[in-house]
């Protein structure tokens, strides 16, 4: 179990050998192994290492290993404000935290994560970056892991990053694609404003506690009151950050549209891991989040809202991946919306079987893309289930689990959640009713999509039908076993009322929510919020506090409990019934009412004209003022450089004259001088010798007179 | 007639002088010019010779026998002169030699 800091580290192993030799290892085999060994090892070790904790008592479940000391910078000064020390000490280590939060994470991530490079080896099968894309799903997983292991939010802003990263490469992956190019910078840009907010909120974290480590900063968090000033800017800040990466209103634009990549990407990234991360740093911060009431209300009415809107939107499209990319989006908004009410621990029940049901539905709608030749558009398929029966019936249970049927994994982690939103410490019956609208919504899309796709007449073009086959073994075996744990992942969080019988003893033995306890400290926080002083004064922990008011809360309300399930099942089953109705008995019906809320119909279908409004509001008024500074480059900067040089060229042309005249000149005039008057010398050196000889002879001449006569 | 004087001699050697300078600065022929020359340097030696006569003073006639020697060097260097010349231009007249003119 001390061993688990290699978890991370092992799937880098996979990312430098790919990374670095893959282009000439060539071999698919080779390849594939390599990346899917690492990750099966980190499996293992995962399994080895929570086995190791739920040895401990629950208390005691907190394995810190510190690495070494990864910013041991200097002192830093804190507000004015702050409870503690004056001077802090801005240390970051670089360790890992194994406790039951990210226990739960690390087995879904590595667990799904195995299964989905498994299927992706089949998938991917003949593409020409084979290696570059093993590289890429490595990293992806080595930083998700990271982010989820690390004991301080500097590690995981470092994952935080790291995994927004590799979407944005994964999601460009086909880099001929300009479509895909383009989704990768509008992820990339839109998780940029999200991580803006990550940074600020980290950095007021710092400003007020004087540490990122986790252990210090929930410590010192008791002290501070309900609705302290800093803790709600720090949380706000945190959700802005878990909006950009959990795709929640008003970040959640870039999630449809990075359904580019391949599918196994979707799966991974997309929809199991990457875009829960969100939902993971709000409940990790749930000790912050439970002390202001104003951010749990915000995150809770931006889950609620998100969760609706996405699931309208997904009712009228038509491009399944879409589809499924808009029911993750409403998922999500699930989760966020669990965790706002203060039940955090059921949030991340979802998160984990959502991991299985959605990381399903994507690898077998991938499974059904491969087999139609990357047809993408359920109009144009139909009885697909006569070709590809292993992937029609782990399609059918993916279905049945995200629409909430009873028995199922997603009916008890979606059950949990409505009923948290009627009854949780911050929930609210309206919640309830919004939550038990999207379910209904849910079912009846994803039933939609599944009876356009698998049942009724088949559309497909012929020529495509010929090809038609059920997937290789490496893409089912993976489909099959995420079906098995869509079905049985849900026994980990049975609700109060169903606590009977043999359920009853699976609950006293597997419970996920009592699991998750002590890392979600504001859970139970949260519970007695308003007893705070209590809480305080009593020597007795907190969870006990919890477990008497869940007791209390369950004896008081196990009927209105019974009667909430039942009503979201019934709306659940209403909705699968519609789907059948309108897409099975009667196909023209659905034209019909299209066309009748011709309206609606068109704002669905445009998505609430969110793109347009975005692309209004801020991408093209950020073209303008790229376009205006451009003018202003092109006036301004080039003006002054083509100024300074056509100066330098009239300067150089003066300066030419000059030297052409005046120094030119007076060289030459000096020249010309010595020429001209050496002319006249020159005619006294004749060269013959007798002229001297005579010139000789006449000075002496004149000399000697001179000398004689006078 | 009187005694041959001194004034006879100097008169002779004026005479001898001013025939060799002409002939140096009038003849053409190199030859001819080094004749002149020597007509010049013999004058000069008569002059020398009989002013030491006519005053009992060995020391011109000592400087004569220097002044032969010297131009019997002089006539050599010159005579060698003349032969270069005479390769370099198969001439030997004066006129021809002007490669140092201005």
């Amino acid at each position: 179990m001390n061993l688990f800091w290699l978890i991370p580290l092992i799937p880098l192993v996979g990312v430098i050998v790919n990374g670095l030799f893959g282009r000439r290892i060539k071999s698919e085999k080779v390849i594939a192994t390599v990346a899917c060994a690492t990750i099966l090892t980190s499996f293992i070790l995962s399994v080895v290492a929570v086995a190791g904790l739920a040895q401990l008592p629950a208390e005691e479940r907190h394995v810190e290993i510190v690495l070494y000391d990864w910013i041991p910078s200097g002192v830093a000064h804190l507000s004015d404000g702050a409870l503690h020390a004056e001077l802090a000490v801005f240390n970051v280590p670089f360790g890992f935290l194994l406790d039951p939060l990210s226990a739960v994470m690390i087995l879904v991530i590595t667990g799904v994560g195995f299964l989905i490079h498994v299927y992706a080896a089949g998938y991917m099968h003949g593409d020409r970056g084979y290696y570059r894309f093993f590289t890429y799903l490595n990293l992806f997983i080595f930083f998700m892991l990271i982010l989820v292991l690390g004991n301080s939010y500097g590690l995981m802003f470092i994952g935080w990053e790291g995994v927004g990263l590799c979407s944005y490469l994964l999601i460009g992956y086909y880099i001929g694609k300009k479509s895909a190019g383009d989704a990768g910078k509008k992820a990339f840009i839109v998780n940029r404003i999200g991580d803006l907010g990550m940074i600020l909120g980290i950095l007021t974290i710092f400003f007020t506690f004087g540490s990122l480590e986790y252990s210090q900063i929930f410590e010192a968090a008791h002290e501070y009151p309900l609705g302290a000033g800093a803790i709600t800017a720090a949380c706000l800040f945190l959700l802005v950050g878990a909006a950009g990466k959990s795709a929640q209103i008003p970040l959640y634009v870039w999630l449809p549209d990075a359904m580019e990549g391949p599918t196994p990407v979707s799966a991974l990234i997309h929809a199991a891991t990457m875009v829960t991360a969100g939902v993971y740093m709000i409940a990790r911060s749930s000790a912050l989040f439970a002390l202001s009431p104003i951010a749990m209300t915000t995150v809770a009415i931006i889950g609620a809202a998100t969760a609706l809107m996405a699931a309208t939107i997904a009712l009228v499209q038509n491009d399944i991946k879409r589809v499924l990319a808009y029911s993750t989006v409403s998922q999500l908004g699930y989760m966020v919306r669990a965790c706002g009410v203060g039940a955090f621990s059921v949030g991340v029940s979802h998160l984990m079987t959502h991991a299985f049901f959605k990381a399903l539905l994507f690898l077998a709608a991938g499974s059904v893309m491969h087999a139609l030749s990357d047809e993408l558009d359920m109009w144009k398929m139909g009885n697909v289930k006569k070709y590809m029966p292993t992937t029609h019936w782990t399609f059918l249970v993916g279905c049945l689990a995200i629409a909430g049927v009873p028995g199922l994994s997603g009916f008890f982690s979606k059950d949990e959640i409505l009923w948290y939103a009627w009854s949780g410490p911050h929930g609210h019956p309206i919640f309830w009713a919004v939550g038990t609208l999207v379910a209904g919504l849910t079912a009846f899309y994803m039933f939609r999509m599944y009876f356009v796709v698998f049942q009724g007449e088949s559309r497909m073009d012929p020529e495509v039908e010929a090809h038609a086959h059920e997937s290789p073994k490496a893409m089912t075996v993976p489909l099959m076993v995420l079906a098995v744990l869509s079905v049985v992942g849900g026994y980990v969080v049975i609700p109060g009322v169903l606590r009977i019988g043999p359920l009853a003893a699976l609950h006293q033995r597997f419970n996920l929510v009592e699991w998750l306890a002590p890392s979600l400290g504001g859970e139970s926080h949260a519970a007695v919020a308003t007893t705070r002083d209590l809480l305080l004064a009593s020597a007795q922990p907190a969870i006990g506090l919890l477990q008497e008011a869940e007791v209390a809360a369950e004896e008081a309300s196990h009927g209105l409990e019974l009667l909430l399930m039942l009503t979201s099942s019934t709306v659940a089953m209403a909705g699968i019934g519609l789907a059948y109705f309108l897409y099975i008995k009667m196909p023209r019906r659905a034209d019909q009412l299209s066309e009748k809320f011709s309206g609606v119909h068109r704002v669905l279908w445009n998505k609430y004209y969110i793109d347009e409004l975005y692309d209004a509001l801020f991408v093209n008024r950020t073209m303008d003022a790229g376009d205006a500074l451009w003018v202003l480059d092109d006036a301004l900067v080039d003006g002054t450089v083509n100024g300074v040089g056509h100066a330098t060229k009239r300067s150089a042309a003066a300066s030419t004259a000059f030297d052409n005249m005046v120094v030119d000149g007076t060289v030459n005039a000096v020249g010309y001088e010595l020429t001209r008057s050496s002319r006249m010398l020159r005619a006294w050196q004749t060269g013959y010798v007798q002229n001297y000889a005579l010139i000789i002879a006449l000075g002496i001449f004149v000399l000697v007179s001179a000398y004689l006569f006078l | 007639m009187g005694a041959i004087g001194l004034s006879h001699y100097l008169l002779l050697s004026a005479a001898l002088f001013a025939i060799g300078a002409i002939g140096v600065l009038v003849r053409r022929n190199v030859i001819l010019v080094l004749m002149s020359l020597e007509l010049m340097f013999n004058a000069a030696n008569i002059n020398l010779i009989a002013v030491s006569y006519f005053r009992p003073d060995l020391t011109g006639q000592i400087f004569s026998i220097f002044t032969i020697t010297v131009a019997a060097a002089e006539v050599a260097i010159g005579l060698g002169l003349v032969i270069a010349l005479f390769r370099n231009k198969d001439a030997i007249n004066v006129d021809e030699f002007n490669l140092l003119k201005g």
